[in-house]
């Protein structure tokens, strides 16, 4: 069947800001989707509010919209648009929830427009629980039993129908939100009270516990001609009761008989007929008893999902792409297997090797968290690896991860005994695997260790297995070249086994020593078909196997190595700049070669790069990976400065190892990480840093707090996303924090600045080639210094900020870029007291910002900071096209639209282990999973843009309560007034209702916390306010303002109210909220924006 | 652990580790794709005579149970892995299969780069091949490789099938009772018969047509099975048999080759098969793809473009392997015969094809209510879902 050709224009919606749950696979979904359709010659509109994204680059569509994802400013853009059809189901769940609102509000009818993929009434069946299993169950299928209550006392009475313990799922949310167990009465009251508050339609279901069942997930494609076939299936290491975004995974599934594999398949193809989607991807997971077999159907997506964007990098089969084709008519058998290039899609993938997905978690970053894995998804990323057989698979991925251990036996030893460690693997945590090698080290038995943690005896026994290799490796007399390449397929690293034999002086020791010996990996190919047909798709994974698939070539080649697992500070924004690199240096005439273990990206797609390597970003993997490459042809060198951290911490070990390292040099790297010859560069520029000191002891620390003056910021050295830092105000919480921090020694000491209150934070995005300074774009953060830059609001243009100023911040940055010796990109953080103008911390690497800056002044910086690495200069690059001819990220327009980037915290992700929400306060440690963009002609009206995608729209009328510090009750006098001016009412705690009251504002006195009945958080609860100003004081701990603080934050948390903690924050959305009632929000697209702005900047006559 | 070698008779070579039984052996070289199913593959007569190489790294993780062999025993002549199971882990597991595979005789190794091998048998083709864990001799092996037979030639349904005819009766009610010609028949193909209703008389290879028709059966079945269906002349010789007595027939993979010859069709070997449970079929008829699961190294040569006249009227290609366009399915217009080359019973691979059984099904009760003897559904011609 060709494809349908009623359709002309279509509409695609992202998925918006990265979350726990949905985070940057869609964006590779969304992307491919994208290409395929304009592809197909079909005009293609998108909507996303998430500037991160390689899907809303200008040239990915023919009109993008980074508006926020609500079915209000969807509608504004399909009225503008008049697309003929809306491709929902490649962009999560929040795009399935806007085309289900858009459906039921009628826009979609009234303007004509089709839903293409998957209909509504699909939608509804895969997602409404109960529907769900009544499909499951009319095709002779089996389910849980349970039902679906909208009340905590129906969820009670179905409980005690089908026993303790049950699980709790609310409908219609993603990543599990709001789902767990509850084994008795007061838990499950409690869960299904969240449960019944998350969900959209205020369900829950109820159903019987398959806790530690076999986990199971299969991801099918259906074309309209009814053909379906499976991609893949995944096994979850974990048995069921984690969240499979939190679960081990393995592909192809490893325990099951061709019968049970078989029944599986047969129950999902008739469960996705059942269901009726149309064309495209879908997931189900199912769940099987381990004593019986009794396969139980748990649930489906019947759209594209994080497991689907695993599957495709998992097989090489493009699940996204597919989806894509097939919505607008295509049949399985007409597409192409685009890696065979003569087969068609319409097969199963065979695969001839193992496939590891490890998730990411970054409870670190939650002080107080529960790290209980549980049925709510709570980690922030994932990576993934390949071997030839399932151990080398999990070694590879175990070390991809970049925790503190890579690997078996490169931490600690597990010091407890073999009771203990089979005690803790009942519960379900981050690491468990460690666990469990650690239990077998201390006697227990493969069926003990099963038991205990829910794995099946075969992961348990190949772990058993890996475990034995190593005592052989420890044990023999010596290394000989069999044991080591027996370790070495068993997926030890030179980094494990030179643990392992501390006499082969480390991980060099033991490479020189296997390199001398020969023993090094091959690289194969990832094919689809298990090798039956040749693979024209350069998609390598590296084995301990004999023969190597790498083919020689004769362009010269760049490696870009990637950022790794997303993780709070580190995600897709370091993504977008190596998928923007691989971009240029093809432009240049490079064959670009991605190094990378993150499968929810763009830059691990296999036709993004030349040649893709999913290999883990370790030092020993990056380099036989640049080995085999120099085998194939000419290599200029590796580009590690624009991945984050990961990339970064390598490049000074390539350079020793030999490998050309382009761009900054790695000393220049080091010299501006290191606190000492930072300050030696900042002295030799004029510039100024706030005072500060390094300290390794509370003693010291207190010294230099005492000569520099609370409030001082303290951090860990070496940091990126602000780890550990925080802002102290007194001797007795710096001792504490000095306490807290274990880690610290000579090697790693605490640093001590001095906290510039009240000031402006500015940051800058430059190129620097070694001549010339393009300053990309400077961004004014909307909260004072002291909020990590990651979890700020900001604006480019700067908003308050005067030609002086910017004058200044040029003259500086340019002498910062000089002197570290730039060549590319870096980012300066700076901040603005008292019109002096202090560096806070330099990095001369691409940052988060990159993407919000390309977006806001149309300059793709990471393209040109990739082509500034292989030599060219910002003269040439003007010359090229890839820079402006004159002018840079100053000279915008006056009237150039404001871009306002808003961070999305995962609060409401995270609760204790008694169950409430965690805290919500900001701070110089970064929290945010992702950024939105609000882009328009205003302030006021970008920043309220900014909220409506990142919160939900600001409230135009009720009531605000307000309680804030008293170092801020003067600054928040006037905004406050603001509002009553503009109708709101004003709520208060007694403090600041005094100080409010003296100012002529009205206002009611509402208890705090602590006060007892009628207090603010009962009144939050009750819905009767809706816009919390609450900023933090107090020291953190367990009791007085601080808590109530806490609680009112909460509670704002759980209702899903706006809750401002800063009072900047505050005026920036009293100037939103100006706008929102002014009216008349449009909507303009990123290319009609950039249009604007590349005519401002034409050279005049 | 014991070292042992397989030796390609082009003289290619991979050491690796004893599997299985201790000992030397010959066959065909040859790769099977699925990701599950060892069970079922080791005991499909079809792979009498063959080298197995699974392409899945880790083989024997479900271990063995009483259920799921295809036949009385397991026929390949050698088996290659890349990673063992240590352990068997399943619910339904009564040993491993490491102590199957020595309690049956069958010679392996482990630990080779299969994937390797498998590159080499698709470039240059199936071929001869010997494994040893009993020499690590490569020149020696390869001698006693290039002096053993290949499989052009080889006729080798009579070694794997049953020596006395036997009985699979109906699941409830027995509508229909028919011959099945076993050439190297799998238990699933009965099972799946029985279960709509038919009661089947499984006849050795070397049944004559008046043997499979003696008893008046409604329907007559050709088996898969292994070997060159060129040196099947007493098979081709029975199904002409059949054909003159216009019974219904139908066939599955060497029964697909054996009607093809019957009706005058030539056959010839793929270079390295189809083995796997991945492999998509067009239904012409339908329109449809099916993922089915293979096992044929030799296939049907006929045109895919129109009817063939034959002696017992047009026959049409009715199903069309989409990898590589190989003839999948035979379609006799003028009477009740049809075939396919893939494996609707399946075991191991998916049950897509399955309601090809129902096909034969309503094709006997047709015939037997006097309805037009001609196989079901419209013609290629007729269809929507024809190939350019």
């Amino acid at each position: 069947m060709p494809k349908r050709t009623d359709i002309s224009h279509v509409l695609v919606i992202g998925s918006g800001p990265i979350l726990i749950g949905q985070a940057a696979e869609f964006d590779y979904s969304g992307t491919q989707a994208c290409r395929v359709l304009r592809s197909e010659g079909l005009r293609v509109s998108l909507v996303n509010s998430n500037p991160a994204t390689i899907m809303t680059d200008p040239e990915v569509a023919d009109a993008t919209y980074i508006e926020p994802l609500t079915p209000e400013f969807v509608e504004r853009v399909i009225a503008k648009e008049r697309p003929d059809a809306l491709l929902a189901t490649l962009g999560g769940q929040t795009a399935l929830n806007i085309a289900i609102g858009l459906y039921e509000n009628g826009t979609l009818q009234r303007y004509g427009v089709r839903l293409i993929g998957a209909d509504v009434d699909a939608i509804n069946r895969g997602e409404d629980r109960q529907m769900f299993k009544d499909i499951v169950r009319s095709i002779g299928a089996d389910a849980p039993r349970s039902r679906v209550c909208s009340t905590v006392e129906e969820a009670l009475e179905t409980a005690a129908e089908v026993g303790y313990p049950v699980v709790i799922r609310p409908s219609f949310t993603m990543g599990g939100l709001g789902s767990g167990f509850a084994t008795d009465e007061p838990m499950l009251r409690r869960m299904a009270s969240h449960g019944l508050a998350d969900s959209p339609v205020h369900t829950v279901l109820v159903e019987e516990s398959v806790l530690g069942w076999k986990e199971y997930e299969l991801e099918l494609m259906r074309d309209r001609s009814d053909n379906v076939v499976v991609i893949c299936s995944i096994e979850n290491v974990d048995a069921m009761g984690v969240h499979t975004g939190d679960s081990v995974t393995v592909a192809p599934a490893m325990t099951l008989t061709d019968v049970e594999y078989q029944r599986m398949r047969d129950v999902g193809i008739a469960v996705l007929r059942e269901v009726g989607v149309d064309t495209g991807g879908c997931n189900i997971q199912f769940a099987v008893n381990p004593a019986d077999g009794r396969l139980v159907v748990i649930e489906m997506n019947p759209r594209v999902s994080r497991s689907s964007a695993l599957a495709s990098k998992a097989t090489g089969f493009p699940i996204a792409k597919i989806a894509a084709k097939l919505a607008i008519g295509y049949t399985l058998d007409e597409i192409t297997n685009d890696i065979t290039g003569v087969t068609p899609a319409s097969f199963e993938p065979a695969l001839d090797y193992v496939v590891v997905k490890i998730p990411r978690f970054a409870f670190e970053k939650f002080p107080g968290a529960d790290p209980r894995l549980t049925t709510t998804m709570k980690s922030v990323g994932e990576v993934m690896a390949m071997g030839r057989n399932f151990p080398e698979a999990l070694g590879k991925a175990m070390r991809s991860t970049e925790t503190k251990v890579a690997g078996f036996w490169t931490g600690q030893p597990d010091g407890r005994s073999a009771a203990e460690l089979l005690e803790a693997l009942r519960t379900p945590v981050d690491g468990r695997l460690y666990t469990a090698e650690a239990a077998l080290a201390a006697g227990s038995t493969v069926e003990q260790v099963a038991e205990a943690s829910g794995f099946d005896p075969w992961f348990v026994d190949q772990v058993a297995l890996v475990r034995e290799v190593a005592a052989e490796v420890r044990d023999a007399p010596a290394l000989t070249p069999e044991l080591l390449r027996r370790a070495k397929r068993h997926g030890l690293s030179d980094r494990q086994v030179a643990a392992l034999r501390p006499e082969l002086a480390g991980e060099d020791g033991v490479r020189s020593l296997r390199w001398r010996l020969g023993i090094r990996p091959v690289f194969k190919t990832v094919d689809t078909c298990a090798a039956e047909f040749a693979a024209r798709t350069p998609y390598h994974y590296s084995s301990y196997d004999e023969e190597t698939e790498v083919e020689p070539r004769e362009k010269p080649a760049v490696l870009i190595l990637g950022s790794g697992p997303n993780r709070i500070g580190q995600g897709i924004e370091f993504d977008y700049s190596c998928v923007h690199a691989v971009m240029a240096l093809q432009d240049a005439g490079y064959e670009a070669v991605m190094v990378n273990c993150n499968p929810e990206t763009v830059s691990t797609d296999y036709d993004t790069a030349d040649r893709l390597y999913f290999e883990p970003l370790t030092f020993e993997d990056v380099l036989e990976v640049v080995e085999a490459e120099r085998a194939a042809g000419p290599v200029a060198g590796v580009v590690c400065t624009l991945g984050g951290q990961t990339p970064l911490g390598l490049a000074q070990r390539l350079k020793d190892a030999g490998v050309p390292v382009l761009g900054t040099s790695p000393e220049a790297i080091d010299d501006a990480e290191d606190r000492g010859a930072f300050s030696r560069v900042l002295a030799d520029a004029g510039l100024l840093a706030p005072k500060h000191g390094t300290a390794t002891t509370f003693a010291e620390a207190r010294e230099i707090a005492a000569g520099i003056g609370y409030p001082v910021l303290v951090r860990p050295s070496y940091v990126l996303g602000g780890r550990g830092m925080e802002i102290v105000y007194d001797d007795a919480t710096l001792e504490a924090y000095i306490a807290k921090a274990t880690d610290v020694s000579p090697a790693h000491p605490v640093l001590v600045d001095r906290f510039l209150e009240d000031a402006v934070e500015i940051d800058v995005d430059a190129l620097y080639d070694g001549a010339e300074l393009y300053l990309g774009g400077v961004m004014e953060h909307i909260e004072e210094a002291g909020i990590h830059s990651g979890d700020s609001a900001c604006a480019l243009p700067p908003i308050t900020l005067g030609s002086a100023d910017l004058a200044g911040i040029r003259t500086a940055t340019e002498a910062l870029a000089a002197r570290i010796g730039v060549r590319g990109l870096m980012n300066v953080q700076y901040a603005l007291k008292d019109d002096v103008l202090y560096v806070l911390e330099a990095n001369p690497r691409a940052s988060r910002t990159v993407p919000f800056v390309s977006k806001a002044t149309a300059v793709q910086l990471a393209k040109a900071a990739a082509r500034i690495a292989v030599g060219e200069s910002i003269a040439d690059l003007r010359a090229a096209g890839v820079l402006p001819a004159t002018g840079d990220g100053t000279d915008l327009p006056e009237d150039a639209p404001i871009a306002v980037k808003e961070a999305v915290l995962p609060f409401h992700r995270f609760r204790t282990v008694e169950g409430h929400g965690v805290d919500t306060v900001l701070s110089p440690e970064m929290k945010s999973t992702g950024e939105v963009m609000g882009l328009d002609d205003g302030f006021g009206t970008a920043f309220a843009k900014s909220q409506a995608a990142a919160y939900g729209s600001l409230p135009t009328s009720g009531a605000v309560f307000v309680s804030v510090a008293n170092r801020d009750k003067r600054a928040a006098v006037f905004p406050v007034k603001r509002l009553a001016d503009l109708g709101f009412r004003v709520l208060a705690t007694a403090g600041t209702a005094r100080v409010l009251r003296r100012n002529g504002v009205a206002c009611e006195v509402v208890g705090k916390y602590s006060e007892g009945p009628g207090n603010v958080v009962e009144r939050i609860q009750a819905g009767d306010v809706d816009i919390v100003v609450n900023t933090p004081f107090g020291s953190p701990g367990n009791s007085g303002p601080r808590l109530d603080g806490y609680e009112i934050r909460t509670a704002a948390v759980a209702a899903g109210i706006p809750c401002i903690t800063t009072v900047q924050g505050l005026a920036a959305a009293v100037q939103g909220i100006e706008a929102l009632l002014r009216g008349g929000l449009g909507v303009r697209s990123l290319q009609e924006v950039h249009a604007g702005l590349a005519a401002a900047l034409a050279p005049r006559p | 652990m014991t070292e042992a070698i397989l030796v390609l008779e082009d003289g290619r070579t991979f050491r690796g580790e004893a599997y299985g039984t201790v000992g030397t052996t010959v066959g065909e070289a040859v790769f099977a794709t699925g990701m599950t199913g060892y069970q079922e593959t080791l005991t499909d007569p079809s792979y009498a005579g063959q080298i197995v190489t699974m392409t899945a790294p880790h083989v024997g993780n479900t271990g063995v149970n009483g259920e799921d062999d295809e036949s009385r025993r397991m026929w390949v002549a050698g088996f290659v892995v890349r990673d063992p199971a240590r352990r068997p882990a399943n619910w339904r597991a009564t040993g491993s299969l490491d102590d199957e595979l020595r309690a049956q005789g069958v010679v392996g190794i482990s630990g080779i780069d299969t994937r390797a091998l498998t590159r080499h048998l698709r470039e240059r083709g199936a071929m001869r091949a010997g494994i040893s864990s009993e020499t690590t001799d490569a020149d020696a092996l390869l001698a006693r490789v290039r002096a053993a037979e290949g499989m052009v030639g080889a006729d080798l349904a009579p070694q794997v099938s049953t020596p006395e005819p036997y009985v699979v009766p109906a699941v409830g009610d027995k509508r229909f009772t028919i011959a099945a010609l076993d050439l190297g028949i799998k238990t699933a193909t009965p099972r799946h018969l029985a279960e709509l209703g038919v009661e089947t008389h499984v006849l050795p290879s070397t049944a004559t047509a008046a043997d499979l028709l003696e008893h008046g059966p409604d329907g007559v079945f050709l088996s898969n099975g292994p070997g060159d269906p060129a040196a099947a002349d007493y098979a081709v010789a029975a199904v002409r048999g059949v054909l003159d007595a216009g019974r219904p027939l139908f066939g599955i993979c060497f029964g697909n080759q054996i009607l093809g010859r019957a009706l005058g069709l030539g056959t010839y070997k793929l270079r390295f098969g189809h083995r796997g449970l991945n492999q998509p079929v067009l239904d012409r008829v339908s329109g449809t793809v099916r993922v089915t699961s293979h096992n044929h190294g030799f296939a049907v040569d006929a045109p895919l473009d129109r009817a063939t006249g034959t002696p017992y009227g047009r026959v049409e290609v009715s199903h069309v392997g989409l990898n590589d366009d190989v003839v999948e399915g035979l379609r006799l217009l003028d009477a009740p015969a049809f075939s396919v080359q893939f494996h609707p019973e399946s075991a191991a691979g998916p049950h897509d094809a399955a309601p090809l059984f129902g096909r034969f099904v309503d094709l006997m009760e047709s015939v037997r209510d006097g309805g037009p003897a001609v196989s079901p559904a419209t013609t290629v011609e007729h269809s929507s879902g024809e190939r350019a």
